[in-house]
């Protein structure tokens, strides 16, 4: 994928690109957030974990401009992000919400050309950037094949993938993502993260994804945000952050933290109240790669 | 960054003509089958059309038609074709198109084949300024036609205010709107039967929507109020699209989504509105048209263009029908939009429920 158009100015330590300052967040009376900072490290791959109803969906819809903080406020390459044009926005910043809805009988390729707008105009609606972003996007989620196809026909997996391909063809270097492998079985929830990470080692593109499986944050993200109600509770590498104690203080939730034997990253199996049939351990598992 | 490889083509499923300038200032991508449709459309309208102006009690033949208006004929061949007829099928062509167009934006706003105007309420709201003016002051034509543009935007205002729970969702505006609708329809009703015998037919004659007795006079307004309210529609196109997609996925590619929105709704009411103060409410066209027209272009969502041509075909086949089907008698034409609506109504009802 393409690097950002301009390297950014403000580069400086401490300050990246994307950091909310003591921001409140509520819809109408409702108050999710109060006095909630946070900086988004340039070049991660940041994961927001936390319970249902926590703030982390809404934290993403305050960093992206679509939700305006009561108080405090979101910067955007050193300015509050509401002071930028959405448009402008746009160029710098793409956000897969959680749910979106494809115009019904629309094609994949034409449904990825959306991702354009914010780089179109009146006068200038399908440039020879627009079409190059456009094959670069369905190339790197390896939808080319499928571009042809309606939407509401592809399966769950393929559609997710061209939902993301929609925001890459957007070309921003920050890339936020909304419980992106929800509704996705096992394997193309992999697939998805992988797809995630190589544009984040590869691309040099920031990546901040709301995920529901801790293992998946631990073995993908290269930086953590833990949340309950509406408050961060730990935020750092998985690595320095990810035990039994956070697990227990995020989510209530009794756990053994031990080795992923893939990834060698934190790995959370839960405890549970003890109600469960005990097998003898390792009488059924097989370690070691498989053939 | 493609300048030294060029582009692989992309397959759309469908196909689109790139057009760019040779500075690459210009470009766009004009779906062909949606281009030809609405040329198809129009050209049909256009026929229609002649037949019409050639047709009634004094016949003449469509080669003095096409001379009459592009040439030279004789005079009285003239004073009927282009006095008498012309503003009437001209009229016709027009609110069919600003009909096809407001229908479109609701539909698209909506995200819903019942979004139409006449469903949620602009109509019966003009249909009660009209009755207003009628009834209780008397008034003459552009008084009406001010009442029923009042009407349209006070009803308008009012469901989208009514509707308005932490922004606009689309199915909370037709249900709210089919209430506010049934309400009005009551309240005109009542007004109606509360009106002198003579008073109440004027009314009635006006409700049922009429394209009688046009003349330039009515035409030349409607054709300039349009004209500034279509080509807002087409600079909005864009965004407009891009909603349909949801709230969020469009305000994160950078759409002011309630700004556009509220444009969208203030000309979609102002093009139904107009067409009401021209005419009397002209129901299905609205609701109709862009529905065919998709399903004729299999375009993906709402398309603007051939909605309109499809609005535009459809009243002025239903203004021919009124004319001459039943001729000596006039119908008013929005008897025959309303009875062929009823059709296409229940067929679509038939279809939603089962798809849900």
């Amino acid at each position: 994928m393409k690097v950002p158009e301009k390297p950014h100015l403000n580069l400086v330590k401490g300050s990246p690109r994307l950091s909310a300052e003591n921001i409140t967040l509520s819809y109408d009376e409702r108050t999710i957030s109060v006095g909630l900072s946070v900086k988004i490290p340039d070049r991660s791959f940041t994961v927001i974990v936390g319970p249902n109803a926590c703030g982390k969906s809404t934290l993403l819809r305050g960093l992206s401009r679509l939700l305006r903080p009561s108080s405090g406020q979101v910067l955007l390459d050193g300015k509050n992000i509401h002071a930028h044009s959405a448009k402008h926005v746009a160029r710098q910043l793409g956000l897969l919400p959680q749910t979106s809805l494809a115009p019904d009988g629309i094609t994949v390729a034409d449904l990825v050309a959306r991702g354009r707008y914010p780089h179109q105009k009146f006068i200038r609606q399908w440039s020879r950037e627009d079409e190059a972003a456009v094959v670069n996007a369905m190339a790197a989620t390896r939808i080319t094949d499928l571009s042809a196809r309606p939407v509401d026909e592809l399966s769950g997996g393929q559609r997710q993938r061209v939902w993301v391909a929609m925001v890459l063809a957007q070309q921003t270097s920050l890339l936020l993502l909304d419980e992106p492998t929800t509704f996705l079985d096992i394997a193309h929830q992999i697939e998805l993260l992988e797809l995630l990470s190589s544009l984040n080692q590869d691309g040099g593109h920031t990546v901040v994804a709301v995920l529901h499986d801790l293992n998946h944050a631990c073995r993908y993200a290269t930086h953590i945000i833990a949340m309950r109600d509406g408050e961060i509770i730990a935020e750092g590498a998985p690595e320095d952050i990810v035990d039994a104690d956070l697990v227990k203080r995020t989510f209530g939730l009794d756990c053994i933290v031990s080795e992923d034997p893939v990834a060698g990253t934190p790995m959370v199996t839960p405890i549970g109240s003890g109600r469960i049939k005990t097998r003898k351990p390792t009488s059924f598992i097989k370690h070691g790669v498989p053939k | 960054m493609s300048a030294l490889h060029p582009t692989p083509r992309i397959d759309f499923g469908r196909a689109f003509k790139v057009v760019r300038s040779s500075g690459q200032r210009m470009s766009a991508r004009l779906d062909v089958k949606a281009a030809w449709v609405s040329l198809l459309l129009l050209v049909i309208a256009l026929a229609i059309g002649a037949v019409t102006l050639s047709s009634g009690a004094f016949e003449v033949p469509l080669d003095q038609v096409i001379l009459a208006l592009f040439g030279e004929v004789d005079d009285r061949v003239r004073m009927v074709v282009v006095e008498w007829r012309l503003p009437r099928t001209g009229m016709a062509l027009l609110l069919g198109c600003a009909l096809g167009l407001g229908g479109a934006i609701f539909q698209s706003l909506t995200r819903n084949p019942l979004g139409s105007p006449d469903i949620i309420g602009f109509d019966a709201g003009s249909y009660t300024g009209a009755l207003v003016v009628i009834i209780l002051l008397q008034g003459g034509y552009y008084q009406v036609a001010g009442g029923a543009l009042l009407g349209g935007l006070v009803t308008a205002g009012a469901v989208y205010i009514l509707a308005w729970r932490r922004g606009m969702q689309g199915f909370r505006l037709i249900i709210v709107g089919i209430g506010v609708s049934a309400m009005l329809n009551s309240l005109n009703t009542w007004m109606m039967l509360r009106a002198e015998l003579e008073v109440a037919m004027a009314a009635a004659f006006w409700g049922a929507g009429s394209l009688n007795g046009i003349g330039y006079e009515r035409l030349v307004p409607a054709l300039i109020v349009l004209g500034v309210l279509v080509p807002l529609v087409f600079m909005l196109e864009r965004p407009m699209r891009q909603l349909e997609m949801g709230d969020d996925a469009a305000r994160a590619l950078g759409v002011n989504a309630e700004p556009v929105r509220l444009a969208l709704v203030v000309l979609g009411v102002g093009l139904t509105a107009t067409v009401t103060a021209a005419a009397g409410p002209i129901g299905f066209v609205a609701l109709a048209a862009p529905q065919l027209a998709k399903r004729l272009t299999g375009a993906a969502g709402i398309t603007l263009i051939p909605s309109a041509a499809m609005g535009g075909l459809l009243l002025v086949a239903a203004d021919h029908a009124a004319q001459h089907f039943f001729a000596p008698t006039q119908l008013p034409v929005g008897i025959v939009t309303v009875s062929l609506g009823g059709i296409y109504f229940i067929w679509l009802l038939i279809r939603e429920s089962r798809r849900r």
